[in-house]
């Protein structure tokens, strides 16, 4: 068995292939309910509803794709260079930190305090994932370990300081930091629904992140990089300046996650902000072959399945880490299927 | 499994072995065959299709059409096990040893159950004893393989095949990684291992290895077999001439004009890579309006040369020198500034992108130009590309059509264009027609010599003796990193430039 290019694949295998992945994904859930012993159509039907059956659960699932879109763009922004930023958890965290912080005692108010803090949450991250980048381009430091491991060393980090000086002195003794100001808090996008302006700011960014990839200069030097770096070097694109630009996008990106969770949703910072935003990020971005507007679909859907299994699993007792599954099996197929739409398996 | 009536001394027989790789003919017809006790040097060109060849004796690849027979047996295509069963051994270039195993866990391996390791292993251990002993191969079989000198590994792969009684052994260019010692010490073992009837085949284009390690030599070019001789009845410079081909003359071309140097190496040296020499104190001129067509064997500096002159190198001693100054800095960025035009030898890995597109692909050195506030103006970089496709004659779907859908003709003209549009004054092509057909050959040649006469200085390096005689106004020869004197057209016949390719010459010269 071997693989074959396929030159020009035609409308049918780019959208028949990843529609055949989402077959493929409901198939593996139904089969993953009944083995937990429920209908398999009811549950896939309660996961539905659950995402999207009410207001309510709209909302929710729009509340949950916002980190989801950020670290996603994060995680694709970096892949396109081929530079692998497994570490969009530490940067969300290092956003987090410094937004919890500035925002709580805040010196400038109003929507010009929130647009600093944003700045400088960003700036942390773009900051937490320049060490690994520099590691890389001047001693050959595989950035998958240390962007992985990184991820624990800012997790212990918030940890000691939520336990420590950050610790809100009106807490009653939980590890949370002090409230962010009401006066620096995102402001709901509609008024009287459950939605902050952290959403807004996550279309935005994948709108900008476009307009970087496809128009601007530093996507096409990104993208040389990331296709072919050694044509790369020889034409001229400056490779290691160009990793460390798409590294403080990238940083960047993933750090806002953290400011719109603290500064928008949840107001203060704990130590279970993330239930892994940063590492599904990784998902999103993949599922969304990178692209900044299949970023935007592919977090919905994550998120989706996440907020609609959790309901799910309150209805009809089948355990949420169905949701884990199909994920992972929605991953899978959709890689899949996006090699085969390139490549065509010959048997001999 | 068939048997034919091969005569017994015949150990290895490859009859009528073509194999294509889309456009490309790899392997042409070759039919090769390979007595027993008898050392046979393949000799070729990078790209003539040795590995190939041996790819597919080995079975890793599938032939197009011909057979493979060991001891009169055809070999089913495309299975390596059957390959080992009937008693091929190779020896590939990059080692396919464990590091952190035992030279006797590397050695064995794979060639038994792993419930029944153990049990063996004492004998075993006295058979690799043996083994080495009767072909002098000296490594202890305890040690562990990552400690081990690059030429222990060697002798570790060799015991390998031994082990599972190769009669065959395919050596792929075994002294690239050794040491002038370590290569003596190899011969030996070869002779000892054909005197105990062992065959073997060794690839390699260097030639005074062959002349020592081989009974027979067989010659490819473009996949073809040109020449097949006892070594005792030639020699190096009859070899070069027969590996780059110089039967066939190119229509002359009227000589240049030269005018004043616009780039000098003065003194240069360059790191060795690996087993790619760099540059040892070379001085060069490139004058305008002159082609300096730079001779020699695949693998002596000549990588390093173009390295250089491109911008991914600096020297570690020596000067660059411009128009009678040296450059502040060096980089492809200032080379490109200074107004060299880069042809690339490896047009899929070095020339384009395969993703991009044509218009992507076009734009590649000249995109900072191409920016207003960030944007990439789109627009004129497709009118631009647009252009280059008919100037050029590129056939393509169109501008915005992935480069890697091209022929590498089509491709190689759009780097012609791309090199040429920017109006350079010194031009590198790196062998500009390398694998091209016969027209693409001549367009490319056509445009270099425009381009000369338009005063332009263009150093061509090629490993056609064919294509550098007939272009170059000097033609000069490198050999181990060291550059002969500059020969006016037309002084020097293939046989001299061969005795200078095969580092005669340099002695007194240098």
């Amino acid at each position: 068995m071997r693989l074959e290019p396929v030159a020009n694949p035609g409308l049918l295998r780019r959208l028949g292939l990843p529609a055949a992945a989402l077959v493929a994904t409901v198939v593996t859930g139904s089969l993953l309910a009944l083995s937990a012993g429920a209908d398999p159509l009811a549950t896939l039907g309660l996961i539905v509803t659950g995402a999207v059956g009410s207001k309510f659960a709209a909302l929710e699932t729009l509340n949950r794709a916002t980190p989801l879109i950020f670290t996603g763009l994060a995680v694709a922004v970096a892949f396109r260079a081929k530079l692998w930023n497994i570490g969009a958890e530490a940067q969300l965290y290092a956003g987090a930190l410094v937004t919890a912080v500035l925002g709580a005692h805040p010196i400038v108010t109003g929507v010009p305090g929130m647009a600093l803090i944003g700045l400088a949450a960003a700036l942390a991250g773009a900051l937490v994932l320049l060490g690994p980048v520099l590691l890389k381009t001047r001693l050959g430091v595989d950035e998958v370990v240390t962007t992985l491991l990184l991820n624990f060393v800012l997790l212990l980090v918030v940890s000691m300081l939520l336990e420590g000086v950050l610790k809100d002195p009106m807490g009653m003794g939980w590890p949370k930091s002090a409230p962010v100001a009401k006066s620096v808090r995102l402001p709901r996008l509609i008024e009287g629904l459950r939605l902050h302006w952290g959403f807004g700011l996550a279309l935005i960014a994948a709108g900008l992140v476009w307009l970087m990839q496809a128009r601007m200069r530093l996507g096409y030097e990104i993208r040389a990089v990331g296709l072919n770096r050694a044509a790369a070097r020889f034409a001229g694109v400056p490779v290691g300046a160009v990793l460390v630009k798409t590294a403080l996008i990238s940083g960047g990106l993933a750090a806002l996650a953290g400011f719109s969770e603290v500064a928008g949703l949840k107001g203060t910072l704990t130590l279970d902000l993330s239930p892994g935003f940063g590492y599904t990020g990784v998902i999103v971005a993949m599922l969304a072959a990178l692209h900044p507007g299949g970023v935007v679909v592919a977090a919905l859907f994550v998120a989706g399945v996440f907020v609609g299994s959790d309901a799910m699993s309150r209805a009809a007792g089948v355990p949420s880490y169905i949701a884990d599954l199909l994920l992972a099996s929605a991953l899978l197929y959709m890689v899949l299927a996006m090699q085969l739409v390139r490549y065509r398996v010959v048997w001999r | 499994m068939t048997r034919t009536g091969t005569a017994p001394d015949i150990v290895l027989r490859l009859d009528g072995i073509t194999k294509r790789f889309g456009a490309l003919t790899a392997n042409d017809a070759v039919s090769l065959s390979l007595a027993r006790g008898e050392v046979v040097a393949l000799l070729g060109e990078n790209g003539a299709g040795k590995t190939t060849l041996m790819n597919i004796l080995f079975g890793h690849y599938t032939a197009d059409a011909g057979t493979v027979e060991v001891m009169g047996q055809v070999l089913p295509p495309g299975t390596p096990r059957a390959a080992i069963a009937a008693g091929v051994g190779m020896v590939h270039q990059h080692f396919t040893l464990a590091d952190n195993l035992s030279v006797l866990d590397n050695i064995l391996l794979g060639t038994r159950p792993l419930w029944s390791f153990r049990l063996n292993r004492a004998a075993a251990r006295a058979r690799v004893r043996a083994l080495a002993q009767d072909f002098g191969l000296k490594v202890a079989p305890e040690a562990r393989t990552g400690a081990l000198s690059v030429g222990e590994r060697q002798r570790v792969e060799i015991l390998k095949a031994l082990y599972r009684e190769a009669q065959v052994l395919i050596l792929d260019e075994p002294t690239a990684v050794l040491t002038p010692q370590e290569s003596e010490a190899l011969f030996a073992t070869l002779r000892r291992a054909t005197a105990r009837g062992l065959s073997v085949i060794f690839i390699s284009h260097k030639l005074h290895e062959v002349m020592a390690a081989a009974d027979r030599v067989v010659v490819l070019r473009h996949g073809k077999v040109v020449g097949e001789v006892a070594t005792a009845d030639t020699s190096p410079p009859a070899l070069a001439a027969m590996m780059v081909g110089a039967e066939v003359a190119l229509p002359r071309v009227a000589a240049g004009v030269p005018g004043p140097v616009l780039l000098r190496l003065d003194d240069v040296t360059t790191p060795d890579e690996g087993a790619r020499p760099g540059l040892k104190q070379v001085s060069l001129n490139l004058r305008a309006g002159q082609i300096t067509g730079l001779a020699g064997v695949s693998g002596n500096g000549q990588a390093a040369l173009a390295d250089l002159l491109s911008g991914l190198i600096v020297p570690t001693s020596g000067r660059l020198i411009l128009s009678d100054a040296a450059p502040a800095e060096w980089s492809p960025r200032a080379a490109l500034a200074a107004g060299i035009g880069r042809i690339p030898e490896d047009r899929h890995k070095t020339g384009t992108i395969a993703d991009f597109t044509l218009t992507e692909n076009a734009i590649l050195e000249t995109y900072p130009q191409l920016t207003r506030a960030g944007l990439l103006d789109h627009r004129t970089a497709r009118r631009f590309t647009e252009e280059l496709i008919a100037d050029y004659d590129v056939r393509c779907p169109g501008p915005e059509a992935r480069i890697r859908l091209l022929s590498g003709g089509n491709m190689q003209k759009l780097i012609l264009g791309r090199v040429l549009e920017a109006r350079p004054k010194i031009i590198l092509a790196n062998q500009p027609v390398r694998g091209l057909d016969i027209g693409a050959v001549a367009y490319v040649h056509s445009r270099l010599i425009a381009a000369r006469d338009a005063g332009a200085a263009v150093l061509l390096i090629s490993e056609d003796l064919d294509e550098i005689m007939g272009l170059s106004d000097v033609v000069q020869v490198i050999s181990e990193g060291r550059l002969s004197p500059g020969f006016a057209r037309g002084t020097m016949g293939a046989a001299e430039l061969g005795q200078w390719m095969a580092g005669a010459g340099f002695d007194h010269a240098a």
